[in-house]
């Protein structure tokens, strides 16, 4: 069995590699083999998977790229990561990727598409939107033929039909798949001691960039390991962490966090692997299910809208009641407009159940942790020390 | 330099005072709607479906409109300030915190009233991903229905059938019967045609005094100008006869311009002789609105074509038109079209063909730090009009209404640089022909 240290190794390998090495081996393994990139928050990858494409997550550069092109992209009071991911483009690190997604999440991201189509006139870039009515006939019949469009434009990069059945099969890959990164989220809040976060976090990442066979083992590795691993559980607070869902935090923001005491027991980053809140059915028409999973059981964040008022910000108190937390630290990169837009909302609803909760911004390459790990100790202080429980 | 007149001394044109007259007006039914039986919602300039409102006799308030108007009154620093201690961000749009902090301090009008709890929220988002929170932080507030049409953004540079089908499955579905529930109204759709044929007439005679800036000297200032000319035709007034006048009184005195041989009318009155040409993307900071435009009207500079008159509908550069003979198709349409709601190859284009089409002398991006929608990607797209035209481009940057970030002396510095390079550049042009 491997040991937790040699699969965490390996995962920050990958995270810290940002010329895609193990994603350029796998299209060279092949001739004809095709990548496409997504950006965050959410894509049906299981449609790049049918083709028989390796799906690939760009995050932007995080905290230890060099942006030397890409801030003459974006003006100063613009988010990081459109900047960080023009720079992986412009100095050729996403030179093997044949094509690129950008979800619907914010005005940035949305621009970015443009962008690239004006950077690569000649790549397949798609500006991948989703509906915000969620009513079969009404948003569903909408998502439907925009997910044809999407399967249309991924078989003008694989160049083959995609039919039906790869994609019931890809279907059913991805829900395995999904399976086990919540099994390691129930895990890590079951077991916060055994399962550090920036672990978690580091497995989650790799998924971003391995093919989904290859992550799903790699969960199924941790999960034997970590469970069989020794360690001491300690008086730590237990939080979650809500605004993390596009620009991702320098790792060691997260051991920041925990490093002052707080067990994160759940967290919006890469939301994408748990977009989908229950398994897809694999038989059937295979994107009537896809769209139906997007309407009907896919996960709330801010990029979404939520049609009843008097449910905004449930989902944030019903993780609290599962995970038994005991607070929520929302940490938003700056200039994030869902993120810091939704969060006196999600606090109002927080508040009104008497949820405590602090916020803080950061950026993907933010250095300076001291007054983070300040605050969140103080936090996991006043929790602990001072709460009524 | 000629001295600032007072604002006494400022010079009103007929169609300025019509157009005062009629937004005076709606502030007064908005104030009055519950003595006067009428129902209100809230909705957005872009997407804004005025026509269809009518048909149900509810009033339009726009929360845009009221943020700039206490921009323009100096209110929405306080009001900002006010809405960051309310737990909003300072990175987000300064409209929502302009907003916020006007409902905390009760939503005064122009008029001194209180504006109503409206009876609906209509949140059709188009171009702006703000647009969504900032509804779900009114209806967080207001408590009060929201009905939301969900325009999809034009990725691809078109408006596709799927795209066309979902916007006008909601208007059906979602947005009429909300209305007629709210209003108690049944929906007329010849009512709704009526309304559209007017608004075709007005976008006739508004497309024409875009385009008049096509004359030497432009007749307008299509950008500083331009927002008191977008004013009907964007909010409130689409569909109604008053814009029907106005903007048939608007072109008039413009025709008299043009024959007159006259530049723009400024706020310190005639506007001295035309020496530089510009085509302007970004909205205008507000707060000091009068000192910004002043920077270009004492230079002699005229924006003779601008983005930020596309916001809230596209009808000059492809032609577009509300038909009353496809209505739910054409409100469709032109929610879809609206000019953020299109990708950045799309808007280059737009701006590429106003440069050339308006003998432009120069591309000046009026980068606002509140706003994405506008500002990402807008340093591209000036190397991009840059490559393609060889006129050069500039950059400034303020904000929509926080005062905090309109620095004149940084903007006056950056535009006098601006006007030096443009005469060199012609000197240079005149050189080389010599």
């Amino acid at each position: 069995m491997q040991q937790v240290s040699e699969i965490i190794d390996y995962c920050q390998t990958l995270y810290e590699d940002l010329s895609f090495a193990a994603a350029r081996e796998w299209k060279a393994a092949e001739q004809g083999r095709k990548v496409v990139g997504y950006m965050p928050v959410y894509v049906p990858r299981e449609l790049i998977h049918a083709g028989g494409m390796l799906p690939l997550g760009i995050l932007g550069g995080g905290e230890d790229l060099e942006v030397i092109h890409g801030d003459a992209y974006y003006q100063s009071y613009i988010c990081r990561i459109p900047r960080s991911t023009v720079e992986l483009a412009v100095s050729k690190r996403l030179d093997f990727v044949d094509g690129m997604l950008f979800p619907s999440i914010c005005d940035v991201i949305r621009n970015l598409s443009g962008m690239w189509k004006l950077m690569y006139p000649e790549l397949y870039v798609r500006y991948f939107d989703v509906p915000q009515n969620y009513k079969d006939e009404i948003g569903g019949n909408y998502y439907v033929h925009e997910l044809q469009e999407l399967r249309q434009g991924l078989e003008g990069i694989c160049g083959r039909t995609i039919s039906d059945d790869d994609i019931r099969r890809s279907i059913a890959v991805y829900n395995e798949n999904r399976r086990l990164v919540n099994a390691v989220y129930d895990f890590r809040a079951r077991e916060p001691w055994k399962a550090p976060s920036w672990h978690v976090y580091l497995l989650m990442r790799a998924g971003m960039i391995l093919p989904v066979e290859a992550h799903s083992q790699l969960l199924q590795d941790y999960l034997a390991a970590a469970a069989a691993d020794d360690q001491p559980m300690r008086d730590n607070c237990r939080v979650i962490l809500q605004g993390m869902f596009c620009e991702q935090p320098p790792l060691n923001l997260i051991k920041s966090i925990e490093f002052a005491g707080c067990y994160i027991v759940d967290d919006d980053c890469m939301l994408v692997g748990r977009w989908l809140l229950r398994a897809v059915p694999a038989a059937g028409d295979p994107i009537a299910n896809l769209a139906r999973a997007f309407l009907k059981y896919s996960t709330e964040t801010a990029a979404k809208y939520e049609p009843d008022g008097s449910r905004k910000g449930r989902y944030l108190i019903e993780a609290v009641r599962q995970r038994g937390a005991e607070g929520v630290i929302f940490a938003a990169p700056s200039f994030c407009d869902p993120a810091l837009l939704d969060r006196p909302m999600l606090a109002n609803a927080l508040t009104r159940e008497n949820i405590p909760h602090i916020s803080f911004k950061y950026a993907e390459n933010s250095g300076q942790m001291q007054p983070i790990r300040e605050q969140a100790g103080t936090f996991a202080d006043s929790i602990k020390l001072w709460s009524e429980a | 330099m000629s001295a600032a007149k007072s604002p006494a001394e400022v010079v009103k044109e007929p169609s300025m005072l019509k157009q005062k007259a009629m937004i005076a007006d709606n502030y007064d039914k908005l104030t009055r709607a519950k003595e006067l039986g009428l129902k209100v919602s809230s909705t957005y300039v872009p997407g804004n479906l005025n026509e269809l409102l009518m048909c149900f006799g509810i009033l339009n308030n726009l929360p845009e409109i009221n943020a700039i108007q206490n921009g323009m009154r100096k209110l929405s620093g306080k009001l900002i300030a006010d809405a960051e201690k309310m737990g909003l961000s300072e990175d987000v749009c300064t409209y929502v915190k302009a907003d916020l902090g006007h409902m905390a301090k009760g939503a005064i009008a122009p008029n001194g009233k209180p504006m109503p709890v409206p009876d609906l929220l209509l949140l059709s988002y188009t171009g702006c991903f703000t647009f969504m929170k900032w509804f779900e932080l009114l209806r967080d507030q207001y408590g009060c229905r929201t009905v939301m049409l969900h325009v999809p953004y034009e990725g691809d540079g078109k408006a596709t059938k799927n795209m066309r089908d979902y916007v006008v499955k909601q208007l059906k579905d979602e947005v009429i019967p909300a209305l007629e529930e709210i209003s108690g109204v049944k929906f007329d759709i010849d009512r709704l045609r009526e309304n559209l044929r007017r608004s075709a007439a007005a976008e006739e005679n508004f497309v024409w005094v875009l385009e008049s800036a096509k004359n030497r000297p432009s007749p307008i200032d299509a950008y500083f100008g331009g927002v008191f000319y977008i004013g009907p035709i964007f909010t409130a007034f689409r569909g109604t006869d008053e814009a029907v006048e106005y903007y048939r009184l608007l072109r008039q005195e413009i025709e008299q311009r043009i024959a007159a041989g006259k530049g723009p009318v400024t706020p310190d009155g005639e506007m001295a002789a035309e020496k530089y040409r510009f085509v302007v993307e970004g909205p205008p900071n507000w707060t000091s609105f009068r000192d910004f435009w002043r920077m270009f009207y004492e230079e002699g500079a005229v924006v003779v074509a601008s983005t930020y008159t596309k916001v809230g509908g596209v009808y000059d550069y492809d032609g577009f038109r509300h038909d009353p003979e496809r209505p739910l198709e054409s409100l469709a349409d032109y929610c879809l079209g609206c000019y953020t709601n299109r990708n950045l190859p799309m808007r280059v284009d737009m701006i590429q063909h106003y440069m050339e089409a308006y003998q432009a002398d120069g591309f000046l991006v009026n980068s606002i730090k509140s706003c994405n929608s506008f500002s990402a990607g807008q340093l591209m797209m000036m190397r991009e009009i840059e490559k393609r035209t060889g006129k050069p481009a500039a950059f400034i940057e303020t904000d929509l209404v926080d005062p905090r970030y309109f620095s004149p002396a940084n903007v006056k510095n950056r535009l006098e640089s601006y006007f030096q390079m443009i005469d060199q550049k012609r000197r240079g042009g005149a050189h080389r022909a010599a």
